[in-house]
């Protein structure tokens, strides 16, 4: 198992600093650091609603106070990969809604493509600009040894966390400011911006002036709430509900004290399934009715475009790297997780005879709930898993359990590793952008390789090194 | 700015403004019902509260101080509750953190916090002053906060109509309940336990030594009544607040370019303060000319709601 830290009982170069200012500093101060760092959280009221467990619903997520590092070679590469996937993905997805040469090429079946949920035939042959249908690209990364990394999944719908990001660093650095001094660290705090830059490139081309862009979330209820205000505030635009939008002829207007007002941009939060009832879910409010023939004629741009989830699918994820070769004639330079495909029957039977070494997953899954962790299950658990693959083999994949790296963690029990992923943020627009960083979650129980943090996992800074 | 924006904007501020004035009403009635009994030591101070917080007293039973203070600070089916304002208000913030500033969401979140530890029942239970003084206290961080963080932009003027709408409401409702706690024996009119009640009023609005400033004299209901619905120079007089509003509402419309019916109406009734006489009114009626005044205030409300689009348009 790789430890972030340490090699061969040597602290490795990258925390070499961060370990003497540790040693120094002391667990009780530490310990210190970390409820004063709460309090900070609490008071910002940086919250995450979990669904369904009847708890706090603004529930903070766990803050470890040790950072993870990477040295400026080790993120090099990792953006590398991130872009290419990110171009990939974007190229695919336009492919799919037009003239689906992937698939007249057979690399990839038509059916997994057609027959998906998340495809969305009601942006066939749309041309948004720049030929962008995800801008916003979350990739979830492990690492399993010095240089070996995967990916585990793509998030190209609206991926959520960035604003953990900005606020873990924040907080570090108003806690620890030695450290910031005295360490070459890439700052991130530019994302807001680059993301302002990002929606600002793909205003419809007859949008005159400075074009009104807002953000649309479900509302002060949803579970991300807190990041859909937060990135509104940070770039300075409106957050608004669907109540507050409306479409008149072809254009989309907000209701302001002013009377309406045209928008140009939505950056949504809100699932495809509910951005227009008349379109797509009939008995949703939280959209806009007519929304949809608004982007159709071309005058509203809207960041992540529907139809992108297609390309997040976790059994779409297993193409990526023939994505990669296909659109772009390069090899891969992040590796994907070997995946197995219930659908396939030799895959099917592999799967079901090894559960107990497997992680499955549902195929339209997210956030870790409804997975199987199989050598953390018993009997009883496996054989009910195994009933719902047999029912519907097409809804699930599985992948070997990784042994991921872990991370100095601050526990309990004191300082002890813990697993860890890592999430940066591709924004796709005019061009590619990425802030040197990324969310880091850690699963903070011992032995757990589970980080989502609506299954208890804990969130981290993440330090790129400058050069 | 969006119409739900700046509705929630003037909520925000009236609730934590009626958080406050409910705090101001409970010590008046405190402070009233220390006075040592008269007659059948029949007391109607709590009662009298309880009227001017704008509940129908059907019959007189007499309320305790606690029943009295439960009620009004915590009861989660009064909606004027303190704890429902401050919870109102926060829910109001939340639904707009890109409206206000880290200030001014710090001061109503850490309240509404506050308000729910344990040891705050056990404050109004055993020491209501220490309470009242604390509701007060967050009022006052929350618009400190407003004042010297937000912008001075429409939404400045949104919450700031909150407040003085809210305001005027609650100074005129106070001024009430002395109308009230007279009802049961109006023979008291002029004697000591009189005058105590209207400086106890004065009190409540933390006025005592302002009114002493402005007028120099006794502490005549004539006196007391006109600072604090007459003077412009009381910050709680209601003169004062449509000073306030008429002003707001007029950058609104010098920004908006577009003048409202809601502006017209300030205009009128901050006209009849201006040109009110505190004696004509007195002898017409307080009680009615207070009545008549809440309803301008909340007809008031509702124009503004209209003009900008808060439910929609």
């Amino acid at each position: 198992m790789f430890n972030e830290m340490m090699s061969d009982d040597k602290v490795r170069d990258p925390y070499q600093a961060l370990t003497e200012w540790m040693e120094a500093t002391g667990s009780e101060n530490l310990a210190q650091k970390r409820a004063e760092a709460e309090t900070l959280f609490r008071k910002i009221g940086i919250t995450f609603a979990v669904y369904g467990d009847g708890g706090d619903p603004e529930r903070l997520i766990p803050f470890d106070l040790i950072p993870r590092i990477f040295t400026a070679d080790e993120w090099r590469n990792l953006k590398r990969g991130v872009e290419q996937r990110a171009r990939a993905l974007n190229a695919f997805l336009f492919d799919v809604y037009h003239n689906a040469e992937i698939i007249k090429a057979g690399i990839i079946p038509g059916e997994l493509v057609f027959n998906n949920a998340a495809f969305e035939p009601a942006v066939i042959g749309i041309d948004p600009p720049g030929k962008v249908y995800s801008h916003i690209i979350g990739v979830d990364i492990v690492r399993v040894s010095e240089n070996e990394f995967y990916v585990l999944e793509d998030n190209c719908r609206t991926p959520s966390g960035v604003s953990y990001m900005l606020e873990n660093r924040e907080i570090m650095m108003r806690m620890f400011p030695e450290l910031f001094s005295q360490l070459r660290i890439e700052p991130v705090d530019s994302y807001p911006e680059e993301l302002l830059k990002t929606l600002k490139s793909i205003a419809p081309k007859d949008c005159k002036g400075e074009p009104c862009i807002v953000v649309l979330t479900p509302g002060a209820l949803n579970s991300a709430y807190y990041e859909h205000s937060f990135l509104a505030d940070q770039m300075g635009v409106e957050l608004v509900e669907g109540q507050d939008l409306f479409v008149s002829g072809s254009h989309l207007y907000m209701r302001t004290t002013r009377g309406p007002e045209r928008v140009d941009v939505i950056y949504r939060r809100i699932d495809d399934a509910y951005l227009d009832p008349l379109c797509f879910r009939p008995d949703s409010v939280l959209g806009v009715p007519g929304l949809m023939n608004v982007y159709r004629a071309g005058n509203v741009a809207i960041c992540s475009a529907p139809g992108a989830g297609v390309a997040d699918d976790k059994a779409v994820y297993t193409y990526v790297p023939s994505m990669i070769r296909f659109y772009l004639g390069e090899e891969p330079i992040l590796n994907n997780v070997p995946t197995y495909q219930c659908a396939k029957a030799a895959d099917l039977e592999y799967v079901l005879a090894h559960l107990p070494e497997l992680v499955v997953k549902e195929v339209h899954g997210s956030g870790g709930y409804g997975m199987l962790v199989g050598p953390a299950a018993n009997r009883e658990e496996i054989d009910a898993y195994a009933g719902r693959i047999r029912a519907n083999p097409s809804d699930f994949i599985a992948q070997p359990t990784l042994s991921l790296s872990t991370c100095p963690t601050f526990v309990e029990s004191g300082i002890a590793p813990r697993h860890v992923d890592l999430r940066p943020f591709c924004l796709v627009g005019d061009k590619i952008r990425l802030v040197p960083g990324g969310l880091t979650r850690v699963a903070l129980r011992e032995g757990s390789l589970v980080v989502n943090s609506s299954q208890g996992g804990g969130v981290k800074d993440t330090w790129i090194m400058a050069e | 700015m969006l119409s739900r924006t700046a509705a929630n904007l003037f909520w925000l501020s009236r609730y934590v403004e009626r958080a406050e004035n409910m705090a101001r009403l409970m010590e008046m009635g405190y402070r009233m019902a220390m006075m040592p009994a008269t007659g059948k030591g029949y007391r109607s101070e709590w009662q009298s509260v309880m009227a001017a917080a704008g509940f129908t007293l059907t019959d007189f039973i007499p309320l305790t101080q606690a029943e009295v203070a439960d009620y009004l600070v915590f009861d989660k089916d009064n909606p004027s509750s303190i704890s429902n304002c401050l919870e109102q208000a926060r829910n109001n913030a939340r639904a707009m953190r890109t409206a206000i500033t880290a200030d001014m969401w710090d001061a109503i979140n850490s309240a509404h916090m506050e308000l729910k530890k344990p040891a705050m029942r056990y404050m109004v239970r055993n020491n209501l002053p220490e309470f009242l003084d604390w509701v007060k206290r967050q009022g006052a961080l929350f618009r400190g906060a407003t004042d010297s963080t937000v912008l001075r932009n429409d939404g400045y003027d949104f919450l700031r109509l909150g407040t003085l709408l809210e305001r005027a409401d609650n100074t005129a409702r106070l001024l009430d309940v002395k109308y009230y706690v007279l009802l049961p024996e109006s023979s008291v009119v002029g004697d000591s336990r009189d005058s105590y009640q209207w400086t106890t009023v004065l009190r409540a609005v933390s006025a005592l030594r302002s009114f002493h400033w402005v007028y120099k004299d006794n502490y005549t209901p004539l006196l007391i009544a006109d600072f604090l619905i007459l003077n412009p120079l009381s910050p709680r007089s209601l003169a004062h607040c449509y000073s306030g509003i008429t002003e707001h509402l007029q950058r609104l419309s010098r920004l908006y370019h577009s003048r409202q019916s809601a502006g017209t109406e300030a205009l009128e009734t901050y006209s009849i303060l201006l040109h009110g006489d505190m004696e004509d009114i007195f002898n017409s009626g307080l009680h009615e000319f207070l009545s008549n005044f809440l309803l301008r205030n909340a007809a008031l409300s509702e124009s503004i709601a209209e003009s900008y689009y808060f439910g929609g348009q």
